[in-house]
């Protein structure tokens, strides 16, 4: 009870902890973050300076790459938002790949043989019903398997390896093993392929805008919300640092997207249509630009609601509270058995928000969508750090696990590496990542 | 207890419960008294924590029954417990360890803004008030549990059963973890808290802490009552009899767990 040692031992924190300490507890920044940042950026430019040597030409830190980058990272980024949760819980979620391929399957059957016959293939509600109907079946075949792992007492890992197979099976049987394609034209904007599927210049600053803004407010009202019950502040030039450093990194993800000129054909396909009279110097002086694509748009989105939901919501608690001490919450009273249903079946929908997006990108729905989906997406959350023990894990620190996982994948495919190679060297850094973390962490305690 | 006391605040009757063919607790009776101190003894697997478990919701009961204020409970989970008034200071603690002291306390009561999200500063605030009652140097209120000494711990798990206004309060070994001079701290908040006419089964292996706090004690042995009664009754040597032998002295009112005189 008494804890008369502690203070004395803080008061000598104090007097020799370093300045570097001492500015990382101050502005509470994540540390194991700042290192995977740290072996992101390594990666970036290892692989330009790397494509420099051997090609002649660095091309990964172009914004073209970079752009790519993100709009190949959003699926398993977005599936990772939920992983973490579930590794949290000290559950698995196998099946997540082969839920997508199913989901993929279903929703473009339901697109291309029942919805255009029957609206007209130009309708414009088709894509509305195509991503409620993957959102529903994600939902539902999440709340299965949550059920079987909540109420039938199954173990995860045994209810989603099957899954993994049923739903592989599943998807080839709905088709046939044939390819549905194309998919819807609005549907297809969703995957950030074509002409249209990204917001443009002006559109991506003001976002970038509203995100500052949302930073300075998201601050003050901390600030305010610590004044009114007398708590400890974070001093000043910490808060200063923070939103200096949220301003750098959204304006510059903001510049990276809006410096990726349209392709030449793109932009003189798109003046014909609205009459616009090429300038001199071609298509090219018209300075149009992508800014951000809708899927990445959409894995910002499901990051934020997934993030409020973890931090900011009673379900996001009991998720962690489980994940620490599962025999504790049930004996505080909390559902666990629902809480895990539901965590199963949010998992299921977000299976289902990357259906979408990876078979709009394709413009074409097969059973091997999302094949190794399920690897991708727990290689990421791990290396985002999410404890496979169960009650660490962080939505950002996987959401930055799935952008490390890419850039490695697309570094190599750009460097022509040989695909077998590809999986070896990832496999390898997956486990390699894992490996520093444990000494990290046991440095820390 | 005199017999012009109104209907005890807790009362189990011929309560069962077996794991797997083993009758962990063998139709044991209790009972307990508004601003009154039971105190649970016996050895280890005698059944005492099985037999509160059932009090606090974590065990469904064979048979028997509970009553609470003289009305037939009906308790199947922690929560039903708790709307009951019963609180639980578990021999594990049961904190979740990777969440703050707050998130601790409030675990499956937290308390929400108007739009319905954690109002985490409003509990850190409460949290820093319960524990400022408890433990006034209590500082880390960020820090997940885990990270905390045991004499913290042990002061959240305490906070966390007395911050609801409990009037059934069920302490499983809370000592167990705690040095002289903590442990007298949690016998001051006993006699406190019995002062405000809460009713405290305390749970414990060491008869001198019972002796010193306990108004009744129980004895249980293999899973049965050996005997019940009020303290000033009986030596630290006939309730070690009890224990050891499941011989109940004169003093105390044999239950079906006694030694055949």
């Amino acid at each position: 009870m008494s804890a008369l040692p502690e203070t004395s031992s803080t008061a000598h924190l104090v007097t020799v902890e370093s300045p570097v300490k001492r500015f990382f507890r101050a502005t509470e920044i994540d540390t194991r973050l700042l290192g995977m940042v740290g072996a992101l950026i390594l990666i970036w430019v290892g692989f330009q300076v790397f494509g420099q040597i051997i090609t002649g030409e660095g091309v990964f830190m172009t914004s073209r790459n970079l752009w790519n980058l993100l709009v190949q990272t959003s699926a398993i980024a977005v599936m990772s938002t939920g992983m973490v949760l579930i590794i949290v819980m000290r559950h698995i979620d196998l099946s997540v790949g082969s839920v997508l391929s199913f989901i993929g399957v279903v929703t473009g059957v339901a697109q291309v043989y029942w919805l255009a016959p029957w609206l007209g293939s130009d309708s414009s509600i088709i894509w509305i019903i195509g991503v409620v109907v993957a959102l529903g079946t994600g939902a539902v075949l999440g709340a299965f398997n949550g059920f079987l792992v909540a109420y039938a007492g199954i173990p995860s890992f045994i209810v989603t390896l099957g899954g993994l197979i049923v739903y592989n099976g599943a998807a080839w049987w709905v088709i046939r093993g044939e390819t549905v394609a194309p998919m819807d034209a609005n549907f297809e904007l969703i995957g950030g392929t074509p002409s249209g599927s990204w917001i443009g210049g002006t559109a991506s600053w003001v976002l970038g805008a509203v995100i500052c803004l949302a930073i300075v407010v998201g601050i003050f009202s901390n600030r305010s919300a610590r004044a009114r019950f007398k708590f400890p502040q974070r001093p000043i030039w910490a808060e200063v640092f923070l939103v200096v450093l949220g301003f750098v990194v959204t304006l510059g993800t903001v510049w990276v997207v809006n410096s990726y000129p349209w392709p030449t054909k793109v932009a003189e396909n798109y003046a014909a249509d609205h009459n616009i009279t090429l300038p001199p110097g071609g298509a090219d002086d018209l300075n149009f630009v992508h800014g951000f694509a809708f899927p990445v748009l959409i894995a910002l989105a499901v990051g934020v609601i997934m993030t409020f939901i973890a931090t900011r919501t009673r379900f996001g608690r009991y998720v962690y509270a489980i994940g620490g001490n599962p025999e504790a919450a049930e004996l505080a009273g909390v559902n666990t058995k629902l809480i895990t249903l539901l965590m199963f079946m949010v998992m299921g929908i977000l299976a289902g928000v990357s259906a979408c997006i990876t078979a709009a990108r394709l413009d074409a729905a097969s059973n091997s969508l999302g094949q190794f989906d399920e690897l991708y997406v727990i290689a990421a959350t791990v290396i985002g750090g999410t404890s496979l023990a169960g009650g660490v894990g962080t939505i950002y620190g996987a959401m930055l696990g799935a952008l490390v996982m890419q850039s490695l994948q697309s570094g190599m495919t750009l460097l022509n590496f040989d695909s077998a190679v590809k999986d070896v060297i990832v496999g390898s850094v997956l486990v390699f990542a894992v490996w520093i973390d444990q000494i990290y962490r046991r440095r820390q305690a | 207890m005199d017999a012009a006391t109104p209907a005890p605040l807790v009362e189990m009757r011929d309560v069962s419960i077996a794991f797997g063919g083993i009758k962990a607790v063998d139709h044991a009776s209790i009972d307990l008294h508004p601003g009154e101190v039971v105190g649970l003894l016996g050895h280890n697997g005698a059944g005492k924590s099985t037999l509160i478990k059932v009090l606090s919701g974590a065990y469904k009961r064979d048979g028997g029954e509970i009553l609470i204020n003289g009305e037939e409970a009906h308790i199947a989970n922690p929560r039903d417990a708790k709307r009951y008034g019963i609180e639980t200071i578990y021999q594990t603690l049961a904190l979740a360890d990777n969440v703050d002291a707050a998130a601790n306390l409030f675990l499956g009561r937290e308390l929400r803004t108007r739009w319905g999200t954690l109002d985490d500063v409003a509990m850190e605030a409460q949290a820093r008030s319960v524990m400022g009652r408890l433990n006034p140097n209590f500082r880390r209120f960020k820090d997940p549990v885990k990270s905390l000494s045991g004499g913290q711990r042990q002061s959240v798990a305490i906070a966390r059963a007395i911050h609801f206004n409990a009037r059934i309060l069920i302490m499983d070994e809370p000592t167990a973890a705690l040095g002289p001079q903590e442990t007298k701290q949690v016998g001051d908040l006993i006699i406190q808290l019995k002062a405000e006419g809460i009713g405290i089964f305390l749970i414990s292996h060491d008869i001198h802490d019972v002796f010193d706090l306990a108004d009744r004690v129980a004895v249980m042995k293999n899973g049965r009552v050996v005997g019940t009664g009020p303290v000033t009754a009986m030596t630290k040597d006939e309730v070690l009899g009890m224990i050891i032998l499941g011989k109940c002295p004169p003093g105390a009112t044999p239950g079906p767990g006694a030694m055949a005189a």
